[in-house]
């Protein structure tokens, strides 16, 4: 295993250490790890863990970031040519959704915030619904896969007490589930974080908090947003562990969020994985993030970006060739564009579904209003 | 059958609901071994164990929050915030989510909680302990908001909300928490939500109130009564969503209404209900509609707080005002 310890600030602070005769004593110290097996260039920089020793293991989570960096620029096309509302890609940040989700199991519940799409793709949410939610359809939250899981959150921090209440259901169920906490930088930042996290840590819960630090919250940079040396040991204070991984290192990502998850399953308690990465495009379609960074900045973190350092890897090994990249770009385009057709042909919900979904049984003074509404539907046209 | 406070009520029916419903949780700050600050859990924790009956980290948000999850995964939690003071911070996710689970993922995940509050003035309760709310939750589309006003409203009221298979705020006045006794059969039976209740019939006047403000209007009704005018008083009950056809026809009748909340004037839920008699009921108007609310004014402390109370005389005093149309 190849761990990098990081010391955050207080260890290292003279203050902190016994100098003072006895009557300042050190009563508690931490330390943070860092966990990357594949460098920038694909090499591999540490023992493999054993999931990953069959590079052929490795080809259904790189065909997952593929196909969502292909739906990514599809989206943001139709965006550009209004066929599609207001996006938010996570290019760049592939290797952490599919690591995590290939790391799930079925009955595990995710709570995605925005930018969650090769974690909700690879478990079972289709193409066709993500594009209708941003289209701006509701029916595109009704998952056809995965029945009990969260809806994209687009309020921040907001998907971490539901996680908490759910890892709780779970143990009380007695079940050996796990609720998947996607968050982050900016989403770290808020009370809603620091009271699930602190619940998880009292009830040891079965959860697992992933924070994607792509290093920047819209326009608000990374170190503008805490003054913590990490953002992992903001688990130290709730109680449970935290570390650090490379975030655009498939390996190491699916490495710790299955340590992570085995443990919340033998009710060992919570997991926080800072997972580093880049947000190499826009915060959504609606943003221009050239009005806050250098290019030069984002150039530089292309170098690191995970899917050519997957392809890499997997080409040195000798299980990719070109005539599979072109065949895998292909097909996924093929897929997309199947859905992009699906997506556009599909009619609007019928007007009363703004009704007809509010309660179990719509309360007689709403069946008043939609019958109003109906019918200036049906005068208008 | 026999006799019990409002809070003994609300302890009666939530040990009901755990009895008779295995996914009935309930939750908060000081709801196990001490049985809330008020007593509304005594003694639950011990009958139902501690993975049923729990105490939360100090965290409102995520009391409302995490309620959020037990519920989307199957669980029916009932959650107690201390005070409506303190029930600001749930709002985001009561506003976010509890109130459009169901709608936003087109019925696939529902939200089936109560969040249970004590609300309103009148105790000598310190800063931040004596606030009414109820109107800015009546705002939010796909939420039920309820507020009992006798020991055996608040038993069937609760256990339908626990009942219910959507969120329901549920505001308890803390002035009636032990103001008075009455029969309450523990029989397991919920009372109908989204219903007004007729608490006196009369054909001079409508009276609309709800919660602690309806002792003070059936007072106000009764000295009426020697004048020889007949009140009638309806509790709303469940503001959200809102019995019109019964205040309606009992408008309809008198010619005249009366709406008294304690909660501020302005924007208040008896704007409401004034604004739908008059798209619904102007031409059965005698007199225009009078309104008695607290003054939108911070709720004082509690030497003033009387003075900020709808007190039985500015109830009359509006009743008068009706009742000089001829």
């Amino acid at each position: 295993m190849h761990y990098v310890t990081r010391l955050p600030h207080a260890r290292r602070n003279t203050y902190m250490q016994n100098n003072e005769g006895g009557a300042v004593q050190t009563i508690a110290r931490f330390e943070i790890v860092y966990r990357q097996f594949l460098d920038k260039e694909g090499r591999v920089v540490a023992d493999l863990p054993a999931f990953a020793r069959d590079p052929k293991a490795l080809l259904p989570v790189y065909r997952a970031m593929v196909q969502t960096r292909v739906f990514d620029t599809k989206a943001i096309a139709l965006q550009r040519t209004g066929r599609l509302g207001t996006y938010p890609p996570c290019i760049g940040q592939e290797a952490i959704g599919a690591g995590v989700a290939s790391a799930m199991q079925p009955d595990d519940v995710l709570f995605p915030t925005y930018r969650e799409q090769p974690a909700q793709f690879w478990r079972g949410v289709k193409p066709l619904e993500i594009l209708l939610y941003w289209g701006g359809d509701e029916r595109g939250s009704d998952f056809a896969g995965p029945r009990r899981d969260f809806p994209i959150c687009v309020p921040v921090a907001t998907q971490a007490p539901h996680a908490v209440g759910v890892a709780l259901a779970m143990k009380l169920k007695g079940e050996p589930r796990a609720a998947v906490c996607m968050i982050g930088d900016g989403g770290t930042s808020k009370g809603d974080f620091y009271e699930a996290a602190n619940l998880a840590g009292v009830m040891r819960l079965p959860v697992l908090f992933v924070v994607t630090n792509n290093q920047w919250a819209i326009s608000v940079p990374r170190r503008a947003q805490s003054a913590a040396e990490t953002l992992a040991q903001k688990a130290i204070a709730a109680g449970f562990p935290g570390e650090q991984v490379d975030g655009n290192d498939v390996i190491a990502v699916v490495d710790a969020v299955q340590r992570a998850l085995e443990r919340a399953r033998a009710s060992g308690g919570a997991t926080l994985i800072e997972a580093l990465t880049y947000r190499l495009g826009d915060h959504t379609t609606v943003d221009d993030a050239k009005r806050y960074r250098e290019d030069a900045e984002v150039s530089q973190h292309w170098e690191s970006e995970p899917i050519a350092r997957l392809r890499k890897y997997l080409t040195a090994a000798g299980v990719w060739s070109k005539e599979d990249e072109e065949r895998l770009l292909a097909d996924c385009t093929a897929e997309i564009t199947a859905a992009v057709d699906q997506y556009l042909a599909m009619a609007p919900q019928p007007p009363a579904a703004i009704f007809d979904y509010l309660y179990a049984t719509l309360p007689a003074e709403l069946a008043e209003q939609r019958r109003h509404a109906m019918e200036g539907t049906n005068s208008d046209g | 059958m026999a006799e019990a406070t409002l809070i003994q009520a609300v302890n009666m029916a939530l040990a009901r609901a755990m009895e008779l419903d295995a996914r009935v949780l309930v939750l908060g700050e000081d709801v196990g071994v001490n049985g809330g600050v008020f007593r509304a859990t005594e003694g639950l924790s011990k009958r139902f164990g501690p993975s049923r009956v729990f105490d939360t980290p100090l965290a409102e948000l995520l009391i409302a929050g995490m309620s959020v999850g037990l519920a989307a995964e199957g669980f029916r939690p009932v959650a107690e915030i201390q005070f409506t003071g303190f029930i600001y911070p749930t709002i985001d996710q009561i506003v976010n989510h509890a109130a459009r689970l169901r709608s936003r993922t087109r019925g696939r995940l529902t939200c089936p909680m109560v969040l249970r509050s004590p609300c309103g003035g009148g105790v000598h309760a310190p800063e931040h302990h004596s606030e009414s709310p109820e109107a800015m939750f009546a705002h939010i589309p796909g939420l039920r908001v309820v507020i009992p006003s006798s020991p055996s409203q608040a038993y069937g009221l609760l256990l339908a909300a626990i009942a219910d298979p959507d969120p329901v705020i549920f505001l308890e006045p803390t002035r009636l928490y032990r103001a008075f006794r009455e029969e309450v059969a523990d029989d397991g039976v919920a009372l109908p939500l989204d219903s007004c209740f007729a608490l006196r019939e009369g054909s001079d006047l409508t009276f609309v109130t709800w919660g602690a403000m309806t002792r003070e209007v059936l007072t106000a009704a009764d000295k009426l009564a020697e004048d020889g005018v007949g009140a009638a008083v309806i509790d709303v009950a469940t503001l959200k969503p809102l019995d019109m056809p019964t205040i309606l026809a009992s408008v309809e009748k008198t010619g005249r209404c009366v709406i008294v909340h304690e909660a501020p004037l302005t924007a208040g839920f008896g704007a409401e209900i004034a604004a739908r008699l008059a798209e619904q009921a102007l031409t059965s108007l005698l007199a225009p509609v009078q309104r008695v609310a607290g003054y939108d004014t911070v709720m004082p402390l509690p030497r003033l707080e009387q003075l900020y109370m709808p007190s039985k005389e500015r109830i009359l005093a509006a009743a008068r005002r009706t009742l000089a149309f001829a």
